[in-house]
């Protein structure tokens, strides 16, 4: 055994165990179809039903109960995780926001990336890169973080999120102005509150 | 250790006195990768080094992950490691019922151990069981890697608190410290 060092293990694509462990990962049903899909021959070594009867009659009744239980409980629990985050993915969106700074020039505002899975902090720096601009992750008031990018870039920022981070989708991105008043609204606005 | 999914901090490349060092350390270690040092940490290559939370330190090889270290404390091989090179290390194993324990972090309880499914290194076990897991007792600090009764490749990576001798005979307690177990923050942390 010494010489065919080093063994090559395949790692499940699910679960990223190896094959044997699925069973405790809790995406068991999910692990089966990936394996029976890429590595049949192991498939049938691991799932055939000798090997299944072998695993339950190492263990007593009892126990085997409880870690049935126990496994079905951990395969809701990840089941329901996933679509929770699904959800929210399905849901947020992510608001790109172009802030007058004086008069012709911008900042551009980025919030709503986290619901992506994605590293703020990470990303900021792929702008500043892309862009060759500043790029920083500021704290807002109500909680959460958004990169601030100097210049006027909505639509360059767009493109790029939907280009290099897959897991976004296109219809999620919402570009929104903010102007600064200007003196002649602003004064409309003190107008009726004099 | 590393029972929430944790995030790489900043990575560094190591001096290369340091690799030295560090490949001998390993080797003194683990002197059964004499024959594969090569393979494992190539003199001419570059490691580097990952922090983690915690002050855990992670040598890794071209992003594939080797050893991990706690301050000072020894040094831990990776599971991918451990998967590779399986009879460099010295084994332990656990019996079925205890897999889904130790793949959710608990700490590893003697039982586990001492029961049929367990295998302990003893004089008593077959031939083939004691060229796998040896004879000779193992002291509390050793670190051990664990396999899984029914399995081929190993669950867990840890520290003795107990020497197995010990374990024989109380059959009781915290055997092994968790350390890095299938599954964990360290497993799935992307590189």
């Amino acid at each position: 055994m010494a010489d065919t060092l080093p063994i090559k293990v395949t790692y499940c694509g699910v679960c990223t165990l190896p094959p044997e462990y699925c069973e405790f990962g809790g995406t068991t049903k999910k692990c089966e179809e990936w394996l029976a899909d890429k590595h049949p021959d192991m498939h049938q070594k691991l799932y055939s039903q000798e090997a299944l009867a072998q695993n339950l009659s190492s263990l007593s009744v009892e126990a085997q109960k409880r870690a049935e239980k126990d496994a079905v409980k951990k395969a809701n629990k990840a089941a329901t995780a996933e679509k929770r985050e699904a959800e929210t993915r399905a849901s947020s969106k992510i608001i790109i926001k172009r802030i007058e700074r004086n008069k012709r020039k911008y900042v551009t505002a980025v919030s709503g990336l986290e619901a992506f899975g994605l590293d703020i902090k990470k990303v900021s720096k792929d702008f500043g890169k892309k862009f060759a601009t500043g790029a920083s992750v500021t704290k807002l008031p109500g909680g959460g973080e958004e990169i601030t990018v100097q210049g006027d870039l909505s639509e360059d920022i767009e493109e790029f999120l939907v280009k290099t981070y897959k897991e976004v989708p296109e219809d999620n991105i919402e570009l929104v102005e903010d102007k600064k008043k200007t003196k002649g609204e602003k004064a409309a606005a003190n107008v009726p509150a004099q | 250790m590393f029972k929430k999914d944790i995030s790489a901090g900043a990575k560094s490349k190591v001096k290369s006195s340091a690799q030295r060092a560090i490949r001998s350390k390993v080797l003194e270690e683990y002197p059964k990768l004499e024959p594969y040092i090569e393979d494992i940490l190539p003199k001419k290559e570059q490691l580097d080094l990952v922090k983690l939370p915690d002050r855990v330190s992670l040598y890794t090889l071209n992003s594939t992950p080797l050893f991990f270290q706690h301050m000072d404390d020894a040094l831990l091989p990776h599971l991918t490691l451990v998967h590779k090179y399986p009879t460099a290390f010295h084994r332990l194993r656990i019996d079925r019922g205890a897999i889904r324990f130790v793949l959710s972090g608990a700490a590893l309880m003697a039982p586990g151990m001492t029961s049929p499914g367990g295998r302990l290194p003893s004089k008593d076990l077959s031939p083939e069981d004691q060229e796998r897991y040896g004879t000779e007792d193992l002291e509390a600090g050793t670190v051990v890697v664990i396999e899984a009764e029914g399995k081929e490749t190993a669950c867990m990576v840890g520290v003795l608190k107990m020497g197995t001798g010990e374990m024989r005979e109380k059959k009781k307690g915290q055997a092994c410290e968790a350390g890095h177990y299938l599954g964990d923050g360290l497993w799935s942390m992307a590189l």
